[in-house]
């Protein structure tokens, strides 16, 4: 609408006011048509996204319900007695807290290790000259189409040649040194070709070496796609399911994602659902929470290895 | 770039030293720049060796790998490995199940993609007005592509069991909903659904970045000639994001053929085998099977559909993605 106007009043002023002026004869009042538009917008943006953001609400409100009233019929929007102590149950019966704090560092470690091997290569295709430049990194960005599950098998007999069945280590380099390596290396790599040549040529003058033009000039310039990128990766690695679930045995090492999917009854097998539902909401907040206080840097950088 | 080039002299340029003419005029220059060009190409590689040691030893050995695996047999108890040719091969070939599962995998990519494509931009004009609060609903679609898979498939593992939330909604309107993960008939659209909504926004975002790029002129320009919204979309906007229409297809192929957790959680592949897809049926013969030659070969079968069309977009790319240049 608004830009119809503008559209209008750039070609033919006067006829643009005129119409306004008609339309708001007949309408009977100022922007009403739009106004009405505007709501019906905001109804139709509404009803579109209620099944994205609807279920974090379930996860939320069915974990404070009694076992009974998971299943209620009409369901149950907000229980009557609210069972705060459900969010309690998964640190006292098992070790959540102990696989929350497994998944914190596992994905901080593999963070920083991504973010250095990631910009160093990143820097250097970006930057140097040396033979092979060109084809070494198509080879690399073709790891980002192999499905986990194809390499998987292998990876287990390497992983468990290296002795790192059953320990994070398993989760931590092949991480750190593969597909969310290559990952990095893409969105670095893009950050620096369009850095500035002068600048590394004032630090050449200066008398820098190729290790410091990187540190000392084009790292400290990076400081907004290493974050994106610091996000992307911890998120990755937060939500990883394959990995651990194979390379993994022992309760107290498992990740926040497989101890998720292990809130079940012994006997049947059936989840305990409410309890789950308790458990993932945790592990949901502080992603979430993140999300909205960096919005930008976590859409750069999910989006950012699809834009080019 | 040029700048860089001149700095660091390509490698594969003669040696300056060779030439007469360079030792008479500039011998110690032309040396320095050689060497400096050499030690520059020493960093470049020292900088790129963990990420290419890294992929040798984590993609690519691992790819040659399940070459190898598929023409064995592995033996648990004894840890052996016996060569048995393309015995694997033959007896895939001929089980039904794993007719069943490529079909599954076919249905479940082609529903995946197009709706991606569709979903996203249309969610991406949704969100690409300029009114109050759309950040907001940014934000919502995007939600889901945040929160991880797990937990996503959990939350609707309770919402479409029989008598979870969803049917009882539907029922308030007088739909009598199926029981959704348990209906053969139903199971795998169910699975579908729950992929499509959790990484649309992916599609949404790239989508609104490329429909933000679209010079204003030229949408200008059109309906000044007379062209009518829906004639400005198709003519106007949608050849220009071409490039995009590419990069969510290619990336919503590879999403759709690594899926495994949603059907992990949500059926484990059932009733039967009715959403039994590729990316399960690897880890569930190698892993709970123990049948680590044939979940192999499966996976060498899923590695050559993934080439397979990987190479037919980039080769169909020249046909109809709208280039700049």
């Amino acid at each position: 609408m608004s830009r119809e106007l503008t559209t209008a009043a750039v070609v033919a002023p006067v006829d643009a006011r005129g119409r306004r002026r008609a339309r708001r004869a007949r309408t009977g009042g100022p922007d009403r048509r739009t106004r009405l538009g505007a709501i019906g917008m905001y109804v139709l943006l509404t009803l579109v996204a209620l099944p994205f953001v609807f279920p974090v609400y379930w996860m939320f409100s069915t974990g404070l319900k009694t076992y009974g009233d998971v299943f209620e019929n009409p369901p149950v929007l907000w229980p009557e007695d609210p069972k705060w102590g459900n969010y309690l149950v998964p640190f006292t019966s098992g070790p959540f807290l102990q696989q929350f704090l497994n998944s914190i560092y596992i994905a901080s470690i593999t963070t920083i290790g991504v973010l250095a091997v990631a910009s160093l290569a990143g820097y250097a295709f970006a930057r140097i000259q040396f033979r092979g430049r060109s084809v070494l990194f198509v080879v690399l960005l073709s790891a980002l189409l192999i499905p986990p599950e194809v390499t998987i098998i292998p990876l287990f007999r390497i992983v468990s040649a290296f002795g790192w069945i059953d320990s994070h280590l398993s989760l931590i380099v092949p991480a750190v040194f593969g597909v969310p390596a290559v990952l990095g290396v893409f969105l670095m790599r893009q950050f620096f070709l369009a850095l500035p040549a002068e600048l590394e040529q004032a630090g050449r003058v200066d008398g820098l070496g190729r290790f410091g033009l990187f540190a000392r000039i084009a790292l400290p310039l990076a400081k907004a796609p290493l974050a994106a990128l610091a996000i992307l990766t911890f998120l990755n690695s937060w939500n990883d399911f394959l990995e651990p679930l194979v390379f993994l045995r022992t309760q107290e090492l498992w990740t926040v994602p497989i101890a998720l999917q292990s809130f079940t009854d012994p006997i049947t097998g059936t989840p305990i659902w409410n309890v789950q539902m308790a458990a993932t909401t945790l592990s949901v907040i502080p992603v979430l929470a993140v999300f909205f206080v960096a919005q930008r840097q976590f859409v750069q950088g999910i989006a950012g290895t699809g834009i080019k | 770039m040029a700048i860089l080039m001149d700095s660091t002299v390509d490698p594969a340029a003669p040696d300056p030293r060779s030439g007469p003419s360079e030792q008479k005029t500039g011998r110690e220059p032309g040396r320095r720049r050689g060497h400096l060009a050499r030690v520059d190409a020493a960093y470049g590689y020292a900088f790129i060796a963990p990420a290419v040691i890294g992929f040798v030893v984590f993609v690519a050995l691992p790819i040659a790998g399940v070459f190898v695996f598929s023409v064995q047999d592995y033996n648990s108890l004894s840890g052996r490995s016996d060569f048995v040719g393309m015995e694997n091969y033959e007896r895939l070939l001929a089980s039904d199940v794993f007719g069943t599962v490529l079909r599954n995998t076919a249905v479940f990519s082609a529903f995946v993609i197009p709706a991606n494509l569709v979903i996203g931009l249309v969610l991406a004009v949704l969100v690409n007005q300029r009114i109050r609060a759309i950040a907001i609903f940014r934000a919502a679609f995007f939600v889901p592509v945040v929160i991880s898979l797990v937990a996503w498939s959990l939350v609707w593992e309770v919402m479409l069991q029989d008598s979870g939330g969803l049917n009882g909604w539907l029922a308030m309107i007088g739909i009598d909903g199926p029981n959704w993960l348990a209906d053969p008939e139903w199971a795998m659209t169910s699975i579908i659904f729950v992929q499509v909504l959790k990484g649309v926004g992916v599609s949404m975002i790239l989508f609104l970045a490329a429909l933000q790029e679209v010079p204003v002129e030229l949408i200008e320009a059109a309906r000044i000639d007379g062209a009518k919204p829906r004639q400005v979309f198709r003519s106007v906007i949608l050849p220009l994001i071409t490039p995009t229409v590419m990069m969510v297809a290619i990336l919503a192929t590879i999403n759709s053929l690594k899926a495994f957790a949603q059907v992990f959680l949500l059926t484990e592949g059932g009733p039967g085998l009715s959403t039994s897809i590729l990316g399960y049926f690897i880890y569930e013969q190698a892993f709970k099977a123990f049948q680590v030659g044939f979940a192999s070969t499966a996976a060498v079968f899923l590695f050559l559909i993934v080439l397979l069309l990987t190479l037919l977009q980039w080769w169909s790319r020249r046909r109809w993605v709208f280039n700049e240049s």
